[in-house]
């Protein structure tokens, strides 16, 4: 059974729990700024977005790398980068359409959410169930799905 | 099924991978007149930084890769087509059958007509055997003049910079990049480079090179005089390799000119990369010489030789650099309709935006990197600002939080507590 991370906006609380959770398992610190996944604070609504790669399925990002260093894992679906591959040439930062690839200046490579192997501390960290990691079928990522058809350059469907 | 693709860039080896994704009988020939594995230029800067060997430019890293996917590698030069008799002949006289052909020969750099360019000790900075020559010569504390300040010029900017080189650029426009930045954000990253000890020289001509004294070359500016070098290259521009079609009558302009199918010849005939003038996302056809346009040319150009009918929707030009630590980047159309700019010349960030209406065209950012890709998204989904607009005006660094608002809001109400 392929999982994902189902999002909740309406869920979330802007406690940032996931962000510290996630930049200190994957970079060993605590600091939203290496966080794979990011809460948007939209102060003026008192609304607060979780936002990170929906792993999704026309991986522009995997497609503009130029030397072959984004790949899928089999096991979860996820688009990884592989640290001793990338460049640090930052197309896959300008490709993907969600913004969902950062630059990380201190390594000299890039950023984006690998589900952590099919375990996602975001997830667990969450205490409110905002981010959950569930059947793949119940993520309702349908309308960022439709929204990265919509981007596509290129034919929508496969012939 | 015959399938020929000329040219073992990322557009020809993105288009046989395709192809055999959707033909596992056809035979796909892949033809490349460079040395080695196919390769990615645009690694080429991480090679001569030492960041990667030149087995990191790879574009396929797995052992046998093209062998396993039934896809022949043909090394040689097309030299002619005839179309008559769908046939594609290489310079060392081999002749080669098609039912469908791909052209994917990319581009070559190009000199500026002025003396002394060929002498040693200048060179362009294109291919793998560019970068090796240039590696011979930039050693630390070599002098080099660096003969244009465009995308690709400065890009290489950044690896001599960490060479240790003592680095001139010479742009005869009077900013650097004047095609990716507007007179503002040029300004800025030369104010940059010029910090990190580069030394800009824009407003300047390249007048020739002649011979130094031993090894060393001579090269004269106007304005500057003549300055001494260990090494000159040259970025000045390129050209899309179509020589070989002469006499085909395909419509050659700055490019192969492709429909949406990215078909030159309305039948057989398809051309994708670097060397194709194809749709732009905002209408009309155009050469956008970038890795992922090379990627989605090849993959969309095989859908249709397979017998699949997708449109393209157009390339959208976009860019990233980092010139010396400061990066930069722009999408789209900037230069035109209602713009938004937020400039901090103290912290070297800038960001405008452009609009059509209330949906965003264009943009440039220096020293933004956190979810740049949004501003992809915004532009190619031409998503409706709505009341972000006016929010974007006051504030274009927004820009990101504007795509979330616009593509996340309406899914948490529709899906409530699902
Ligand atoms: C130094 C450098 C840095 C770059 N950085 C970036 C960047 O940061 N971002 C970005 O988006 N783009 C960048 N680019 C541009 C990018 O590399 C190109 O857009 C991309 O390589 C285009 O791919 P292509 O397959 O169309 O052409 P190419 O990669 O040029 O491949 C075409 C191949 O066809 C071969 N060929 C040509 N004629 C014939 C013939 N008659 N017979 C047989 N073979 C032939 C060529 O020798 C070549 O091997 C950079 C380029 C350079 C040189
Ligand atoms: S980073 Fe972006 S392009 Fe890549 S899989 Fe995630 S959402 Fe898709
Ligand atoms: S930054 Fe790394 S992962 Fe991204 S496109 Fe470049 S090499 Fe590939």
């Amino acid at each position: 059974m392929m999982m994902s991370l189902h999002i909740d906006p309406a869920k979330c609380t802007g406690c940032l729990q996931c962000e510290l959770a996630c930049s200190y398992d994957n970079e060993g610190v605590f600091n939203p700024s290496k966080s794979r996944i990011k809460v948007f604070n939209f102060h003026d609504e008192g609304r607060f977005v979780p936002y990170t790669c929906t792993q999704c399925a026309e991986a522009w990002c995997l497609q503009a790398c130029p030397v072959d260093a984004i790949s899928v894992d089999l096991k979860t679906g996820a688009k990884v980068v592989s640290d001793s591959l990338c460049v640090g040439c930052k197309v896959c930062t300008i490709a993907c359409p969600f913004g969902t690839v950062n630059y990380n200046a201190s390594t000299g490579k890039v950023l984006k959410c690998d589900l952590c192997g099919g375990d996602p501390e975001c997830a667990k960290a969450c205490p409110t169930q905002a981010i959950t990691y569930v059947d793949a079928n119940w993520t309702g990522l349908e309308r960022m799905r439709t929204w990265a058809a919509k981007t596509d350059s290129g034919p929508r469907a496969t012939h | 099924m015959r399938y020929v693709i000329v040219g073992a860039g990322p557009a020809g080896v993105v288009a046989a991978e395709t192809l055999r994704g959707r033909d596992a009988g056809g035979e796909i020939a892949l033809i490349g007149d460079e040395p080695g594995e196919p390769y990615a230029r645009m690694a080429i800067p991480y090679v001569l930084t030492g960041k990667i060997g030149e087995s990191g430019a790879r574009l396929r890293k797995t052992k046998d890769h093209y062998r396993a996917l039934g896809i022949r590698t043909v090394p040689g030069r097309a030299a002619r087509l005839d179309r008559g008799k769908k046939e594609l002949a290489l310079a060392d006289g081999t002749k080669l059958t098609f039912d469908s052909l791909l052209i994917a020969t990319g581009a070559h750099a190009i000199k500026p007509p002025v003396p002394g360019l060929d002498l040693p000790g200048v060179h362009h900075c294109w291919t793998m055997a560019d970068a090796r020559a240039i590696a011979k010569r930039a050693s630390k504390g070599a002098e080099v003049v660096l003969v244009g300040a465009g995308f690709i010029g400065c890009i290489i900017l950044e690896s001599l910079v960490e060479r240790g080189v003592k680095l001139s650029v010479v742009e005869s426009e009077s900013r650097m990049l004047p095609k990716m930045m507007d007179e503002a954000g040029g300004e800025m990253i030369a104010r940059w480079c010029a910090a990190k000890g580069v030394k800009v020289l824009t407003a300047t001509r390249l007048k020739g090179v002649a011979q130094g004294k031993g090894e060393r070359l001579a090269v004269t500016l106007d304005p500057g005089g003549t300055v001494p070098a260990d090494l000159v290259v040259i970025a000045t521009g390129v050209k899309a390799n179509t020589d070989f079609l002469a006499g085909s009558n395909l419509k050659l302009e700055d490019g192969v000119r492709v429909d949406d199918r990215l078909c030159a010849d309305g039948n057989s005939i398809y051309a994708a990369g670097d060397c194709a003038q194809g749709p732009d996302f905002s209408g009309g056809f155009m050469v956008h010489a970038i890795q992922p346009t090379a990627a989605e040319h090849g993959r969309i150009a095989a859908v249709n030789m397979t017998g699949g009918d997708a449109r393209y929707k157009g390339s959208l030009i976009m860019n990233v650099l980092d010139t010396a630590g400061l990066i930069s980047a722009s999408f789209g159309h900037w230069e035109r309709g209602e713009e938004a700019r937020a400039l901090d010349a103290k912290a070297f960030r800038y960001v405008k935006l452009a609009f059509d209406g209330d949906r965003l065209a264009g943009a440039l950012t220096i020293g933004l990197t956190d979810h740049v890709g949004a501003i992809r998204g915004l532009i190619q989904t031409r998503a409706a600002l709505g009341g972000w607009k006016a929010k974007l005006m006051r504030d274009p660094t927004r820009v990101a939080e504007a795509f979330v608002a616009s593509s996340c809001a309406p899914r948490a109400q529709a899906r409530g507590t699902s």
